[in-house]
C-alpha cells in the first residue's frame, strides 16, 4: 500500500497528541509558539522601557538626590534577593531540561523549588517595603522625610521633592516587577499541576519552555533594576 | 524533533557566573571610579542579561532566525527610546 504525504502528516499527528491539525510538524508548532512568546516579551520590554526611560531622565537631572535616596535602601536585602532570583532561574532551566530528557518527577521538584524561591523573593521584597514605610520614605505622604545630605556635599541637604521622585520610581518599578513575579508564581503553579499530571515529555513541553522564557525575562528586568535602584553612588 | 539539550554542567556554570556577577557589581559600586561607576554597573548587568538570554532562554540554539530578529529589533527600538529622549532632556539647558 502506498502512503501519500498527507497520510504521513496525519500519522505524525497521531503519534503526538499535542500537535494541532493546522501545523504541519511539531517543530513548526513549537517555533510558532516560541515566536509568539518572544513578541509578547518585546511588548514587555517596551512596558518596562517607559519606566526605565523616566528613571534615566530624572536620575540625570537630580543625580545627588537620587544617590542619597538610593543609599537609604537596605543593600543586603537587595543583594540576597538578586541571588534568590538567579537561583530560581537555574531551577527553571533545570525543570525544562528534565522535560527534555523525560524525567517527569524531577520537573515537578524543580518547579516547586522555583515557586518557593519566587515566594522568598516576594517575602524579602515585603520586608524591604515595610522598612520604607516605617521610615516614612513613601512618596506623596505628608510626613515624607529623607534625612541627610547629598553624598560628598555635606552642605547640601536632600531636596525632599526630588527624593520623592526617586521613591515614586522605586515603588513603581519594583512594584511592577513584583506584580510580574506574582503572575509568574501563579503561572508556575499551573505548570506544576500539569507536570504532576505527566503532561510534559520530550515530545511536548512548549508551555514549560514559554513559561520559562517569561520567568527569565522577569529575572533580566531585576538584573537591571538592582544596580540602577540600589547602587547609585554608594561609594564613600 | 531534535532540540538542543544543554548539560547540567553548563547550567551550573552560568548560574555561578551570574552569582559572581552580582557580587562584582556590589563590590564595584563601593569603589569610587568617578564617571565609570554606572558604566561598569551596566556592563556587568548586560553581561548577565546576555548569559541568561543565550543559555537559559536557549536563544543560542534557536531554530528560527526570526526569533533572533525579533529580539534584536526589540532592543533596538528600546535604545531609540532612550537615546532620543536623552537627546532632548540632556540638552534643554543649552543656550
Amino acid at each position: 500500500m502506498q502512503t501519500s504525504p498527507a497520510a504521513t502528516v496525519q500519522g505524525e499527528a497521531h503519534e503526538n497528541p499535542a500537535l494541532l491539525h493546522h501545523f504541519a510538524t511539531a517543530q513548526q508548532q513549537k517555533d510558532a509558539a516560541s515566536l509568539g512568546m518572544w513578541l509578547f516579551l518585546v511588548t514587555e520590554v517596551m512596558f518596562f522601557g517607559g519606566m526605565f526611560c523616566a528613571y534615566l531622565v530624572y536620575r540625570y537631572w537630580y543625580f545627588g538626590d537620587f544617590a542619597a535616596a538610593s543609599s537609604s535602601i537596605d543593600l543586603t536585602l537587595g543583594t540576597v534577593n538578586t541571588a534568590v532570583l538567579i537561583c530560581s532561574s537555574l531551577t527553571v532551566a533545570m525543570a525544562i531540561r528534565c522535560a527534555q530528557v523525560g524525567k517527569q518527577k524531577a520537573i515537578v521538584v524543580y518547579l516547586v523549588l522555583t515557586i518557593i524561591l519566587g515566594l522568598a523573593f516576594l517575602g524579602i521584597k515585603g520586608i524591604e517595603y515595610k522598612q520604607k514605610f516605617d521610615e516614612n520614605h513613601v512618596p506623596g505622604w505628608a510626613n515624607f522625610h529623607l534625612e541627610g545630605h547629598i553624598p560628598r556635599h555635606a552642605d547640601i541637604p536632600v531636596n525632599q521633592q526630588h527624593a520623592q521622585i526617586y521613591f515614586s520610581l522605586y515603588f513603581a518599578m519594583t512594584g511592577m516587577h513584583a506584580l510580574h513575579m506574582i503572575i509568574g508564581v501563579g503561572l508556575f503553579s499551573y505548570l506544576t499541576y500539569k507536570a504532576w499530571k505527566g503532561r510534559y515529555a520530550p515530545e511536548y513541553y512548549t508551555p514549560l519552555e514559554n513559561g520559562g522564557l517569561y520567568w527569565h525575562f522577569v529575572d533580566i528586568v531585576w538584573i537591571y533594576l538592582f544596580p540602577l535602584l540600589y547602587l547609585i553612588d554608594r561609594h564613600p | 524533533m531534535s532540540e538542543h539539550i544543554s548539560s547540567v554542567k553548563l547550567y551550573i556554570g552560568i548560574w555561578l557566573a551570574l552569582l559572581v556577577g552580582t557580587g562584582l557589581t556590589v563590590a564595584a559600586a563601593l569603589v569610587d571610579m568617578g564617571p565609570f561607576n554606572p558604566i561598569v554597573a551596566l556592563a556587568i548587568a548586560t553581561t548577565k542579561a546576555i548569559l541568561v538570554v543565550l543559555f537559559f532562554m536557549h536563544v543560542k540554539y534557536a531554530h528560527e532566525k526570526l526569533t533572533k530578529l525579533v529580539i534584536i529589533a526589540g532592543i533596538f527600538f528600546f535604545l531609540i527610546l532612550l537615546a532620543l529622549s536623552m537627546a532632548d532632556y540632556s540638552t534643554r539647558l543649552w543656550t
